[in-house]
């Protein structure tokens, strides 16, 4: 057991630090403002430019063929400059990389890494949330292509998206779990219509709605064969679920150092709950980084946690609750009174974790049945 | 950074909890088996964990805070009546004061069993054995300490007797209105040093950084028992609720009762992954970054091991609520370990000072 660094990993840390103290973007906090989501893909670009995303990806795709844990090391880095987080995709390439055909990889997981084209993921509809596999979206073949109809909410990136990792129902004839497909649907066409969708904490660029209208994709975008749709949604939400796949690490650890800063201003002008929110904050933050140390390195063995993920999510869900909790506590009154307030927002955003990827409740579940081992009703 | 454990550190692993599954109590009546007990006592001392801290002869300790956490987490998993933390912090303090070969069982703490004292009373946690009958206790000298060793009452007037059942009620009873020399954990003993105890000198200086190791290595130490009382406790409620059947069917197929136990599940492997870190940077990091690193996994584990421990109670319902259940062995060792260096409203206070910059004085 060994938290330190390794003489290379020592080397890429420092390699970091050094860049990230001419090329930090200063952007805000990604859950509170609209300018992050813009420049998003700037940043994206440019960490990869440098050298520092994508690392534990094959190189033949534009990563860099690095052990997992070197993630570690740019969360920590990028909360220690106080720098957006790395963009949350990994779940995609692994859905990609574990499913996908050659051609497939080789066509977009280039671009998806690189951040040249952007990404959506079309899995949630109006009327299928927890229970997915009801959705409703039909893909019917039509010569070489697909024909899209449907309806995908909670899409995010929706609006800059080049590309949906679309899933839709090829055979309404089988069992729900058994009749979908997965596809690389192309954005800008006719037939596709994305709308925003306002937050609770006003942000407009993150989560769009897609509506399909005899939209098309050529029938070899599909990822993997027809009807492998759940098991290759099984493999993406999985490691959606998982903080080390997201990054969000850095943007908690981000919000807790401003947090303290805060405080740290004029203490007396806090109440010791306020200050226990902020430490108790930081306390969940340090957890969390420490969780994804440890769940990197049991990955060095090919550990695939699986319904792990689940776990994981649940202790993502906390942080990120504790931290917004904290957020509003030290913001008092001004949450209630501006509501363009930081704290405000972060909170606000805040309550969304224990919903997306797969609600708080989903989690439990499958934590209880398939890692606790309890019977099912 | 690999935070696997090495193939020893595995093995380690694997046979502290076999030794601790064998031989610590499965049911409350067990705690007072003496045979049992006196062979697990044997069995931990055989392994040599006792002496885990003592000087390899270069200054440096046997082992580091890594294997410690491990053998704490396997006894606490067990809830394991036999000394380990008492006597490893107790050597720990000794090797760092330079005091080798004195064979002292315990450090009396003070009332808010956060930190050592200097003068009796106190309490000394986890002791040995019944024939232990002094503790240390720090003399300031200069900006420092000297270590001074303490004479504790005599065991029966703490809480050997307190231990399970009817017995355990009398002494209890017996220490209402006065001070209380009992321990609330039923495994492992707490004896009393009392106030204007003789002290004796011990050879050995301490530097506040000394010290302020050696705080690291209690709270990893009090974090990983934690961790173990955690998943021992876990186990025998997911257990119960496989086989409990209410309505025609197990309590554990119930959503409502799954939810408790999946958080409980979570809470433990977040402690467990906060707690890696604080045992491995006893011995890797500057005292203050490893007292740090402690602070922040006491006050997880601490707050994880309330909820976990009472989510254990409510699934086991009626039974859970009673004296003879396994459950409450397991709660009551971790108020033990909870309040021992400080639990999570200790931390976040600590946590204060040092991150908030929030002067003494001010609550």
């Amino acid at each position: 057991m060994d938290f330190r660094d390794s003489p290379a990993e020592a080397e890429f840390r420092s390699r970091l630090r050094t860049w990230l103290t001419e090329n930090n973007p200063g952007l805000p906090t990604s859950s509170t403002d609209d300018e992050y989501w813009v420049r998003q893909a700037e940043w994206h670009t440019a960490l990869y430019d440098a050298g520092f995303f994508g690392l534990s990806w094959p190189a033949k795709y534009g990563g860099h063929d690095l052990p997992v844990v070197f993630d570690v090391i740019v969360d920590e880095e990028l909360a220690s400059a106080g720098a957006p987080p790395r963009p949350s995709l990994g779940y995609l390439v692994q859905g990609i990389t574990t499913h996908g055909h050659e051609a497939i990889k080789d066509r977009f997981l280039p671009g998806l890494i690189s951040g040249r084209e952007r990404w959506c993921q079309g899995f949630s509809e109006p009327d299928a949330g927890s229970d997915l596999a009801s959705l409703r979206t039909t893909a019917t073949k039509d010569g070489d292509d697909y024909v899209l109809n449907g309806h995908k909410i909670w899409t995010s990136y929706s609006d800059v998206a080049d590309w949906c990792f679309l899933l839709a129902r090829t055979d309404p004839d089988v069992a729900k779990h058994k009749g979908l497909s997965a596809f690389a649907v192309p954005m800008h066409q006719p037939g596709i219509e994305q709308r925003a969708l306002r937050m609770i904490n006003g942000i407009t660029k993150e989560f769009g709605q897609v509506l399909f209208d005899d939209a098309r994709v050529p029938a070899e975008n599909m990822i993997g064969e027809p009807g492998e749709g759940w098991r290759i949604a099984m493999t993406i939400v999985s490691h959606e679920r998982e903080p080390g796949e997201l990054g969000y690490v850095a943007r908690y650890a981000k919000t807790v150092k401003e947090l303290e800063r805060t405080v740290r201003a004029d203490p007396s002008a806090f109440r010791s709950d306020q200050r226990a929110a902020v430490a108790w904050a930081h306390v969940e933050a340090e957890m969390l980084r420490l969780h994804v140390c440890r769940r990197l390195s049991e990955r060095l063995d090919g550990v695939d946690h699986g319904p792990g993920g689940s776990i994981d999510k649940l202790l993502m869900t906390w942080v990120e609750q504790s931290v917004g909790a904290a957020a509003v506590a030290v913001s008092g009154s001004r949450a209630a009174l501006d509501t363009e307030d930081v704290g405000l927002k972060v909170y606000l955003y805040s309550r969304a974790q224990s919903v997306m990827g797969g609600t708080s409740q989903i989690q439990k579940n499958i934590v209880a049945t398939r890692i606790l081992g309890l019977p099912t009703a | 950074m690999d935070t696997r454990d090495t193939p020893e550190q595995a093995e380690l692993r694997r046979a502290a909890r076999r030794l601790a599954r064998e031989l610590g109590p499965a049911t409350v009546a067990d705690l007072e088996d003496d045979t049992r007990t006196k062979r697990l006592a044997a069995a931990v001392r055989d392994a040599g964990w006792l002496e885990l801290r003592q000087d390899a002869g270069d200054g440096t300790p046997l082992a580091t805070g890594v294997e410690c956490a491990i053998v704490a987490d396997a006894l606490g998993g067990a809830v394991a009546d036999v000394a380990f933390t008492g006597p490893v912090l107790a050597a720990d303090l000794a090797r760092r004061a330079g005091a080798n070969g004195a064979d002292h069982a315990a450090v009396a703490f003070s009332d808010s069993l956060t930190e050592p004292v200097t003068r009796g009373p106190g309490f000394a946690i986890d002791a040995a054995a019944e024939q232990v009958d002094v503790a240390y206790v720090l003399v300031p000298d200069g900006d420092g300490f000297r270590l001074a060793e303490g004479h504790l009452d005599p065991p029966n007037a703490s809480n050997l007797q307190n231990r399970a059942g009817q017995r355990g009620r009398s002494a209890h009873a017996e220490n209402i209105g006065g001070v209380c020399g009992a321990s609330t954990d039923l495994t492992r003993e707490v004896r009393r040093l009392p106030a204007g105890a003789p002290v004796g000198e011990v050879a050995g200086h301490l530097t506040q950084d000394d010290l302020t190791a050696w705080t690291a290595l209690g709270l990893a130490l009090t974090s990983a028992d934690l961790v173990g009382v955690m998943r021992g406790v876990l186990d025998v409620t997911v257990a119960y609720a496989s086989e409990r059947r209410q309505f025609g069917v197990p309590v554990g197929s119930f959503q409502a009762v799954q939810h408790l136990l999946a958080d409980a599940r979570c809470l433990m492997e977040g402690s467990l992954s906060i707690t890696l870190h604080a045992s491995w940077a006893v011995d890797e990091l500057a005292p203050d970054d490893a007292a740090a690193a402690g602070r922040v996994a006491k006050a997880y584990c601490a707050r994880a091991a309330r909820t976990v421990c009472e989510t254990a109670v409510q699934v086991h319902g009626g039974i859970g609520n009673t004296w003879d259940c396994i459950v409450n062995v397991y709660l009551r060792r971790a108020l033990l370990s909870s309040q021992w260096f400080g639990d999570d409203g200790e931390q976040l206070y600590q946590l204060q000072h040092t991150r908030l910059g929030v002067p003494n004085g001010l609550s």
